[in-house]
């Protein structure tokens, strides 16, 4: 920190010592953020490759490489189907609320119709409630509609918080589009759907696979609505199921494997995030400049 | 390929009435402008046409056949707009085939017509190009493209040339006018606000203005008869002259100038002279002439030269169009004649006096 009071003198040795220390307090902020974001998942990584008393001794390095807690996760108990419960869920979670939200947008940014400013603000009001405040009347829902302890029960209740995001991000964008291009489609003779189909959905691509990731993000964690909805282990999603996890006596809290088991549940995302990074950023930014 | 009637056309926007009384007939084959200040209506018009705007009064018909319910690509139309509007996703080959395809046609088919466009616009070699690898001069002409490829019965054209360089716009504007030539079953409109682009493509030019229609007839019409004082001062560049003028004994006179052979209708009042720059040349010597004044602005373009003369704080200055070669400077005084044929009358309602 230099004195306000007495501007420095245009001194070459000193600029390069301020922009060298500009330069170490930017790199030490980088690791403190990396460290501060990947240090959890590194410690559940290590602790994962350890077994027995192992376990609680505290260590920063790899001391063993023990994948008995990785076997013992994937091949007792209903894990491995817990986890294909999980991709279902998102997947379709993920693909309905996808196709919901086009549509939706395309009338809600294309088509004037008396009441679509109201419509909008209702769509995104719906995510203002916490989803403890609305369990009650969703399990009510479920109910009704025979779902309970299935996975249908999980896909329509994830939908609360998906879909009022998706239509409102997709909305935007859709409004971006130029009105000529749709001109130009409908002088062509493409009906509505084949609008959206064949000319606004390939230049969505960045907002949908943004919005998609987000949308399987929120599905794959979720834990309240899959712990109220669902009740026998075949049925229940991985969040669920790790909580659940027990050792060989009530006593014992299986600590390995249930490291292993967030170990396995988290690579899928590290690596659709790695895959679609690019499209991300692409989709984050695309829609913010303009609307 | 066909003749198009508008009857007793009008669109409303709630209260705002954008288009009213529209009566047109576009014969086949017809190249038509539609011209006019921003706003007047001529986009308007020219949707109401491809079926993009709902037509809220009055009738709009192909070769006799009511269209107004039917969609663009029902009606026949094709659209060439201002900003392309090209897909951006696909090659400049899908962007012509999207509408052939659309409409189920056979892929030997697609394939031909698609060439055929092709090679009419010198568009081979960027067939498998996306739209943003081409210039703004070849996207228009994919865009003019992917509307000939569909065979329509009418082409329109939405100010095509306003997004090109003035060089392109001159080039662009020779290739439509080619294409009008090789097309000539195709019944074209075209609009735009240039007076130019409207004067050299149009075999009939549209004057629209505030919704409404001020004239129809051929460019070169419209140039020496203009139906009213707005159609006088929208064409020709720089603009007519237009003085206020009183019929007097002598003929029609305005003041400061020499009376003109003109006759008024009788209790005629507030008249317009109306002549345009490129009719007043130097008098020459023992002529009596029609003008004399002070020069007080010279624009040389090269060939020719602009000279203004003041008229007073009230009224635009005079200008004369007199050839480049003479040597005109700013304050010279100047003896300026016109033939009686060249002058126009206008009563006071801006509307033509015809003469006899």
């Amino acid at each position: 920190m230099s004195d306000r009071s007495t501007p420095p003198r245009p001194n070459l040795a000193m600029r390069r010592a301020t922009r060298a220390l500009k330069t170490l307090g930017f790199w030490a902020l980088v690791v403190f953020v990396v460290l501060f974001s990947v240090f959890p998942f590194y410690y559940a990584i290590l602790t994962s490759l350890e077994s027995g008393s192992a376990l609680f001794e505290v260590n920063y390095l790899p001391t063993s490489l023990d994948v008995s807690n990785y076997v013992s996760v994937l091949t007792k108990g209903p894990f491995p189907l817990n986890f294909l419960n999980s991709v279902l869920v998102a997947v379709a979670v993920v693909a309905i609320s996808l196709f919901l939200a086009v549509t939706a947008a395309f009338a809600l940014s294309r088509v004037r119709f008396r009441g679509r400013g109201l419509l909008l603000l209702t769509i995104l009001s719906v995510s203002m409630f916490p989803q403890i405040a609305v369990l009650a009347g969703l399990f009510e829902m479920v109910r009704a509609f025979d779902l309970y302890n299935s996975l249908g029960s999980l896909i329509l209740s994830y939908m609360i918080f998906t879909l009022p995001f998706t239509v409102w991000v997709l909305t935007t964008f859709m409004r971006d589009m130029p009105a000529e291009l749709e001109e130009a489609a409908i002088v062509d003779g493409a009906t509505p759907f084949q609008i959206v189909w064949k000319v606004f959905l390939p230049l969505l691509w960045p907002a949908m696979v943004t919005t998609g990731l987000l949308a399987f993000i929120q599905a794959w964690n979720e834990f309240l609505f899959a712990l109220t909805f669902v009740a026998s282990n075949e049925t229940r999603t991985v969040p669920v199921a790790i909580a659940m996890l027990s050792g060989s006596s009530g006593q014992e809290v299986p600590w390995g494997e249930i490291m292993a088991a967030s170990v396995v549940v988290t690579a899928p995302l590290v690596v659709m995030v790695l895959v679609f990074q690019r499209k991300i950023v692409a989709g984050l930014t695309a829609g913010g400049v303009k609307g | 390929m066909a003749r198009l009637t508008l009857e007793k056309l009008g669109k409303r926007y709630g209260r705002v009435q954008a288009l009213s009384d529209i009566d047109l007939a576009i014969e086949t084959g017809e190249f038509v402008v539609f011209v006019g200040p921003s706003g007047c209506g001529k986009s308007t018009l020219l949707r109401c046409i491809a079926g993009l705007e709902e037509i809220s009064e009055g009738e709009l018909a192909f070769d006799g056949e009511r269209v107004n319910e039917l969609t663009p690509a029902e009606r026949g139309v094709a659209m060439v707009f201002q900003s392309y509007a090209l897909y951006p996703h696909m090659t400049v080959y899908e962007n012509m085939a999207f509408g052939l395809r659309l409409a189920k046609a056979g892929k030997g088919a697609v394939e031909e017509r698609v060439r055929e466009a092709a090679r009419m616009l010198q568009l081979e070699p960027l067939l498998d190009r996306l739209p943003r690898q081409l210039s703004g001069g070849q996207r228009q002409r994919v865009a003019i493209g992917r509307a000939i490829v569909r065979d329509p019965r009418v082409f329109l054209f939405d100010e095509p040339l306003s997004n090109l360089d003035a060089a392109l716009r001159v080039q662009t504007r020779i290739e439509i006018a080619g294409l009008h030539e090789r097309m000539a079953e195709t019944t074209m409109i075209y609009v735009t606000h240039d007076q130019v682009e409207a004067m050299t493509l149009a075999d009939r030019i549209v004057v629209l203005r505030d919704g409404r229609v001020e004239q129809v007839g051929a460019p070169m019409e419209l140039y020496h008869h203009p139906a009213n004082t707005f159609v006088a001062r929208f064409i020709g560049s720089p603009s007519m002259n237009l003085l206020a003028a009183e019929p007097t004994d002598a003929g029609v006179q305005v003041k400061g100038f020499a009376p003109t052979p003109l006759t008024a209708p009788p209790g005629a009042r507030g008249l317009s002279l109306g002549v345009r720059p490129e009719n007043l040349r130097l008098a020459e010597d023992g002529e009596t002439p029609f003008y004399e004044g002070d020069a007080s602005l010279v624009e040389k373009l090269g060939e020719s030269q602009l000279v203004y003369f003041d008229m007073g704080a009230e009224a635009e200055p005079l200008v004369a169009r007199l050839p480049g070669a003479l040597p005109a400077k700013k304050g010279d005084r100047m003896r300026l004649a016109t033939d009686p044929e060249a002058l126009r009358l206008f009563d006071d309602a801006g509307q033509a006096v015809r003469a006899g």
